[in-house]
């Protein structure tokens, strides 16, 4: 890796472990939102200098555009509550937690570090930037590495191709996502309160367990609040 | 000094350390998540490190791309979670959540 890619990679990564660790640590939940905000944003740097250009931009897309502004907007709907109080509750088992934690981490990470293969070429099409994007080998497979490595067209074909099923689930996961999100925190309205309560009350009157009186509120569900 | 793979899978490595103390020591649930995320993306970098020490195929690549997409999913779902326990308790600290224990 050249000078340039050296400089990039520790600036980054050093930008990315402060973020992290001020994102654990930092008393108001709005100032760690602001903090894996600039930790996703170094991550997606270094994703370039590993040549994953889609996946730098989906992580700008998906982490910096969605889910960092869906923290911030619950956040403030939740507003001075989500400050943290400071309890000392279960501080040993805490402690504990952390310091192993940290033991095994730091184990990992100075082991790992001297494992240091060289980076190998990316191949590139032959005939330069011009050339017709896909070869095709000898069994008549378009080849997915002569074309940029990690770009749009090579990721995607090599998506569609080995993984076309588990990108039609995941659409399928989002789908599901979106519905239990909203019927999670649709919250109920005052009508289903109130028939709730009612039902309730009347259960608890009754002292021999009947078959319930059919609450005629509680089969219309009515909408959001 | 050059770049190595070693330092990419260490740098995550710890990063992934971090999250995980985070989600050990605090108890503010959206802290929590956020550690999760944290964790998420070390993972994401630990993959995408090892395909680009094997650019044959994208294999870790899209690995991540699921990771990041089953990612968004959970936030959503998990912030929905938290919002119905901010309904429930009024209060966003885990140690709350505590209505099987009473």
């Amino acid at each position: 890796m050249s000078n340039a890619g050296t400089t990039i990679f520790i600036l980054f990564a050093v930008i990315a472990l402060f973020a992290a660790a001020f994102t654990v640590t930092a008393k108001s939940a709005i100032r760690a939102a602001v903090g894996l905000l600039a930790h996703i944003i170094s991550l997606a740097a270094l994703y370039l200098t590993l040549h994953a250009h889609l996946l730098a931009t989906l992580q700008l897309i998906v982490y910096a555009g969605a889910v960092v502004v869906l923290f911030i907007f619950v956040i403030m709907l939740i507003g001075p509550v989500s400050e943290d109080k400071g309890t000392d509750r279960g501080l040993v088992s805490r402690a504990l937690g952390a310091g192993a934690m940290a033991i095994v981490t730091a184990a990992i990470a100075f082991n790992i570090w001297s494992f240091a293969p060289d980076a190998p070429a990316i191949t590139s099409c032959p005939g330069g930037a011009n050339a017709e994007r896909w070869t095709t080998n000898e069994q008549g497979v378009a080849s997915v590495t002569c074309g940029e490595f990690g770009g749009v067209r090579s990721f995607g074909l090599e998506l569609y191709r080995e993984a076309g099923l588990p990108f039609e689930l995941i659409s399928i996961l989002l789908l599901v996502a979106i519905i239990g999100a909203i019927a999670i925190g649709r919250g109920r309205s005052n009508e289903e309160v109130e028939a709730l309560k009612a039902r309730k009350a009347a259960r608890l009157a009754s002292p021999v367990v009947a078959p319930e009186p059919v609450v005629e509120t509680e089969s219309q569900p009515v909408g959001g609040e | 000094m050059d770049i190595t793979l070693g330092h990419y899978l260490g740098l995550s490595a710890i990063i992934f350390g971090i999250g995980a103390i985070g989600f050990l020591t605090r108890r503010n649930i959206l802290i929590q998540l956020m550690s999760i995320e944290l964790m998420l993306n070390s993972v994401n970098l630990t993959l995408i490190a090892f395909n680009r020490w094997n650019p044959g195929n994208h294999a870790g690549q899209m690995f991540a791309f699921f990771v990041i997409a089953v990612a968004a999913a959970e936030a959503a779902v998990g912030l929905a979670i938290v919002i119905a326990l901010y309904r429930l308790k009024k209060s966003v600290q885990s140690d709350h959540a505590d209505s099987l224990k009473h």
